[in-house]
């Protein structure tokens, strides 16, 4: 499928209508079938809104900057059309009585969603084994997991089936999927774009952003979804707004701390070869020191937890969603409720959460990590004080076998711990494709930026991709 | 390194509201006490004086004016959600 501003461009003119895009979309996303990337197709919707798109677009009205541009949402996007999962039995058959204000942005744009993608069940896990519904497959070889937990989004962008998906980030879901997969990932600034109805996990690190297969449509994308939300009061007011050009002669940071021999050859290699370009284009790279980098990825998971454990109280069996049968009081409806609900990694991360908040644990674990977050805050002003950009690797491998870390949690969790360190301080990072291995494995490299910079990330990011 | 029982497992899954098989519990019990063995090295770390951070908007107490704010969804369709709902309420069993 071409580009979002060809497909904008046909619509207008009249050159293509929405129709023929969402065909074409839905389309693909039969032929692709097996890669397991979509939960369910949103077609009838779709169909009626290229429609309505199409003659207005003939009346001679502007249908908006995305006019007529398929897109997929990750399935904890509260959307019509389909219910919203988040790959989970205990939302198997919610149908959404709202939608999220991310995609009611994009539907005011002209875009149109066509279909809901899989995900590690409630956005738990970094490879989409965790769905309730079965894993999908990497686009490139489907032995490979997809990553996650954004997995879905990442493929139907790879796989071409639409020009742009959303996915969400709260500690590398969007990057590292975009890096197993060879597609741009963008995590914004914590902030920029609502959370309003979007399935929380982490409140102080959940964020939205988009897959691409290139940053000036990723910048569109972040254009129409940015800005502050009344029923977000986390959100900030916009800042966002592509540069026209990159600011030249940056000083970037290579993160050392993730270049150690244990990290994947080929990764640092193509990291190398990512920096020797920023270094062509006349930008300067030194080698910097990030101690504290290492312990985010234990920080993560006592936050994390903490947050997941609180956020999924309310999936109770009450109000909404699944309810177990045969139970007799509201203790064993609970009980039974959640355990029927939740996949092994949702309870196990309850639970955890449950211990780091108990008393007699809370100070030693959850306050801890608090504090430590702040040491890692700091670390990154410090630098940001002397670079404008950090660079290092997405991921410490390519993507790795689908059921190879599926016994192991904390082998699993590691494949967090290069996204995991913005995450914690709020900050923009963007993953970006940097060749493969020789297995023809994609390959990405991260850079990160001070808050609010995203533009700027993007920007380099997009002088890049003819080098 | 805290040990993590069986015992433990279904405390922490009482607390969480969850109802586990034993069998999932014994399995729970290895992957909690690998990952809070992994966790534990932010001991190494001196938080002497340090603040903690809770949150990383550097916004301040959003304020709003106190007015009700009309609703898009309608209560009939919150009511649909439930999975059993009577005479404009939401049904549970009987709680004690």
């Amino acid at each position: 499928m071409s580009h979002i501003s060809a497909i904008v461009t046909d619509v207008k003119s009249g050159a293509r209508t929405a129709r023929s895009y969402v065909e074409e979309a839905l389309k693909k996303a039969e032929e692709t079938e097996a890669y397991h990337a979509l939960l369910s197709l949103t077609s009838e919707r779709a169909l009626k809104r290229a429609d309505e798109i199409d003659v207005r677009v003939a009346a001679g009205e502007d249908m908006g900057v995305l006019a007529g541009v398929p897109f997929v949402a990750k399935d904890n996007f509260l959307a019509f059309g389909a219910p919203t999962t988040a790959a989970s039995k205990m939302l198997e058959n919610f149908d959404a009585p709202l939608q999220a204000t991310a995609i009611e942005k994009l539907e005011a744009a002209g875009a149109i969603c066509v279909g809901k993608a899989n995900l590690d069940a409630f956005a738990h896990g970094g490879s989409t084994e965790n769905s309730a519904f079965g894993p999908t497959k990497n686009a490139i070889d489907q032995t490979k997991v997809a990553g996650g937990s954004s997995g879905g989004s990442a493929v139907v962008t790879a796989l071409d089936v639409v020009p742009f998906a959303l996915g969400t980030d709260t500690g590398g879901s969007i990057r590292q999927p975009a890096s197993f997969n060879g597609v741009v990932g963008i995590k914004p600034t914590y902030g920029t774009v609502s959370r309003y109805g979007v399935v929380a996990m982490a409140s102080s690190t959940d964020t939205i952003g988009c897959f691409t297969k290139d940053m000036a449509d990723a910048e569109l994308v972040m254009d129409v979804m940015s800005g502050r939300d009344r029923n977000d009061m986390t959100t900030l007011p916009d800042f966002f707004a592509p540069m026209t050009s990159v600011k030249p002669a940056q000083k970037i940071g290579l993160i050392k701390d993730f270049m150690s021999d244990d990290v994947d050859a080929d990764v640092r290699a193509r990291t190398n070869e990512y920096v020797e370009k920023l270094r062509a284009a006349g930008h300067t790279v030194e080698e910097i020191d990030m101690p504290i980098a290492k312990y985010a990825l234990a920080m993560y998971y006592i936050i994390v937890p903490a947050e997941v454990s609180s956020n999924l109280a309310r999936y109770d069996g009450i109000r909404y969603g699944h309810r177990a049968e045969g139970v007799r009081t509201l203790a064993e409806l609970y009980g039974k409720t959640r355990d029927e609900g939740f996949v092994t990694e949702n309870k196990r991360r309850i639970m955890i959460g449950s211990f780091v908040l108990s008393s007699g644990f809370f100070d030693a674990y959850y306050q801890q990590a608090q504090k430590a977050r702040t040491l890692l805050i700091n670390a990154y002003d410090e630098l940001f004080a002397k670079y404008d950009v950090l660079v290092g690797p997405v991921a410490p491998t390519p993507a790795f076998g689908i059921g190879e870390n599926a016994e192991d949690p904390v082998k699993m969790y590691l494949a967090d711990i290069m996204t995991v360190p913005p995450s914690l301080a709020g900050l923009p990072a963007v993953s970006v494709p940097a060749g493969t291995n020789n297995a023809g494995l994609p390959i990405g490299v991260q850079l990160i930026g001070p808050r609010k910079s995203d533009a700027n990330l993007m920007a380099l990011a997009r002088s890049m991709e003819e080098k | 390194m805290t040990q993590i029982s069986s015992d433990d497992v279904q405390r922490l899954a009482q607390l969480s509201s969850l109802q586990l098989a034993d069998s999932e519990a014994d399995s729970l019990a290895a992957d909690i006490e690998n990952i809070l063995g992994y966790v534990q090295q932010l001991a190494e770390l001196d938080t002497t004086g340090v603040e903690p951070t809770y949150q990383v908007t550097d916004l301040e107490n959003v304020w709003r004016d106190d007015k009700v704010i009309e609703s898009a969804v309608a209560r009939e369709q919150l009511l649909a959600l439930s999975p059993e709902s009577h005479d404009n309420q939401v049904k549970v069993p009987k709680v004690l």
